[in-house]
């Protein structure tokens, strides 16, 4: 199967091990994630504000763009970019008044959009239409033992309407990582926030939470942590190191992208540059038996 | 034709004149009287020096153009810019890495970008400025280089940019970087100045160094061009 693939630019830069494992895994599965040929930059953030629709143009015109090159709907790896312009285009399909401004701003000779011609889908959804059953069949291995906390983070389950699963007891992730023969650990912080980017003005505030975070995945057996989001990664990855200086009794946790297990777990070994990570998930690979 | 069919009213900071129809804006006013100083250079649309804004009867619009490459109409609203005053960071090719890092040490604005597109509609060169600017934001230097090729930094995306980025001098960066680390190296060029090194051109070029000018002179007219 193919499907439009929007990267968004985490995903070419700091994020590239989430991009090169994932596109691996997804041609293992049997589908061809085709690049947009013409795409920009999501915008990061859904803009909150309901009265400046410029802050809405990013967004909207990569969708225009996959629509004029043939596509119904796109998948996006970066859980950053799939909140942004799955609701950019709720906000459109809602209001004809919106649409029509949005429209008048665009080129001149586009044709318009509503908002409803291209459907964002993430790569949890794509898993479960795959079928979770055939990714285990695939993928999966017998007779590892590694317990993976899966962390949800904020952008694929808030706001309700683009959750990808149950918003307050999502399951996906674990029906996954079970599927692959993985052992999935419960913890209650599973779908708070890293703090997100408050990283820049209060890094205090990321501390607070990754320790949060990371000390309830580890009291609950956890060997690693699996993520879909770059933020989330950067922020549970970056500042462990930082912490574990200021208190010795803080135990680090290694921090993978989803795709990064289920690429060792099939065998790929390739497309990771280890250098990205802080704390170092070899060691723990390796005595799994998947390095 | 009637002679005030032949021309039109341009009405330049606010003044009306009438200019010969079919002027470029340039020509419009210097047959006013004006004596244009800066913000005009080539007078052929290559050199981007008299990047102008103006305004055209019954649009709301302000649009953007070369004063030498665009003709006026009746009821234009017209005035110059002398000069676009953009930030320029100052930097050393040889300390840089051809990435996104780059970008975000020298142009933070680039960041900014909400993909609005106002630059490329400002562009009279027809260039996909937004479209490097969102390569720039991802790192894609070589993206950015090409696309921002043809760019006569005239500056007027800089001017109409509404996130205040100054997309034509860090398209100059991303050539520079494109320049010095991405591009293809050619063995040829190589080649050819190991030759040169070795002194393979330095008895042609010492005997045309001597020449008197007379035969210098013949010598140019009567050369062959060979394409090949």
């Amino acid at each position: 199967m193919e499907i439009g693939y929007y990267p968004g630019c985490t995903l070419k830069t700091s994020a590239r091990n989430f991009e090169r494992t994932a596109l691996a895994v997804l041609e293992l599965l049997g589908i061809k994630a085709v690049e947009l040929s013409e795409w920009y930059c999501c915008g990061v953030n859904f803009s909150q504000v309901q009265d400046n629709l410029m802050l809405q143009l990013a967004p909207l015109r990569t969708l225009m763009k996959a629509r004029d090159s043939g596509f119904t709907r796109i998948l996006t790896l970066c859980t950053m970019c799939y909140n942004t312009l799955r609701r950019a285009s709720l906000f459109l399909q809602a209001d004809e008044e919106r649409q029509r401004i949005i429209n008048d701003f665009m080129d001149r000779g586009a044709a318009s959009y509503r908002g409803d011609e291209v459907t964002v889908i993430d790569l949890l959804t794509l898993f479960r239409e795959i079928g979770i059953s055939e990714i285990g069949h695939k993928i999966g291995r017998s007779g590892i033992d590694l317990k993976v906390a899966p962390y949800y983070g904020c952008m694929l389950l808030r706001p309700r309407e683009v959750a990808v699963d149950d918003a307050s007891d999502p399951t996906i992730m674990e029906e996954v990582l079970q599927s692959v023969g993985c052992q999935p650990v419960a913890y209650p912080m599973r779908i708070e926030c890293c703090g997100s980017y408050q990283i820049v003005n209060e890094p205090a505030v990321v501390w607070q939470r990754t320790r949060l975070i990371v000390e309830s995945a580890r009291q609950n057996g956890a060997e690693v942590m699996v993520v879909l989001c770059p933020l989330c990664h950067y922020n549970l990855d970056s500042v462990q190191l930082e912490i574990q200086r200021t208190d010795s009794r803080f135990q680090t946790l290694p921090v993978l992208y989803l795709t990064q297990l289920l690429a060792l777990l099939a065998g790929i070994g390739e497309g990771n540059d280890w250098s990205l990570h802080s704390v170092d998930p070899r060691p723990i690979l390796k005595a799994k038996g998947l390095l | 034709m009637s002679k005030t069919n032949d021309m039109v009213t341009v009405y330049i900071m606010g003044e009306a004149y009438q200019v010969p129809a079919g002027s470029t804006i340039i020509s419009a006013m210097e047959y006013t009287g004006f004596q244009l100083k800066k913000g005009v250079g080539c007078r052929e649309g290559f050199c981007g020096a008299c990047a102008t804004v103006y305004r055209e009867r019954g649009d709301y619009r302000i649009k953007g153009g070369l004063a030498c490459q665009t003709v006026v109409t009746d009821g234009m609203v017209l005035t110059q810019i002398p000069f676009v005053p953009a930030e320029k960071p100052i930097y050393d090719l040889k300390t840089l890495t051809p990435d996104v890092n780059t970008i975000k040490l020298l142009f933070p604005t680039v960041f900014r970008c909400v993909a609005c597109n106002t630059c490329t509609k400002a562009c009279p060169q027809e260039i996909k400025v937004m479209d490097y600017i969102q390569a720039l934001k991802r790192g894609d230097i070589v993206r950015a280089a090409d696309l921002s090729f043809d760019c006569i930094r005239c500056g007027l995306c800089a001017l109409r940019c509404p996130a205040e980025i100054v997309q034509y001098n860090a398209a100059i960066l991303a050539q520079r970087l494109y320049g010095r680390y991405l591009a293809p190296r050619s063995p040829e060029l190589d080649e050819r100045l190991e030759e040169i090194r070795q002194g393979k051109f330095a008895g042609e070029l010492n005997e045309l160094a001597s020449l008197q000018r007379e035969e210098l002179s013949k010598r140019y007219y009567e050369r062959t061009i060979n394409l090949k």
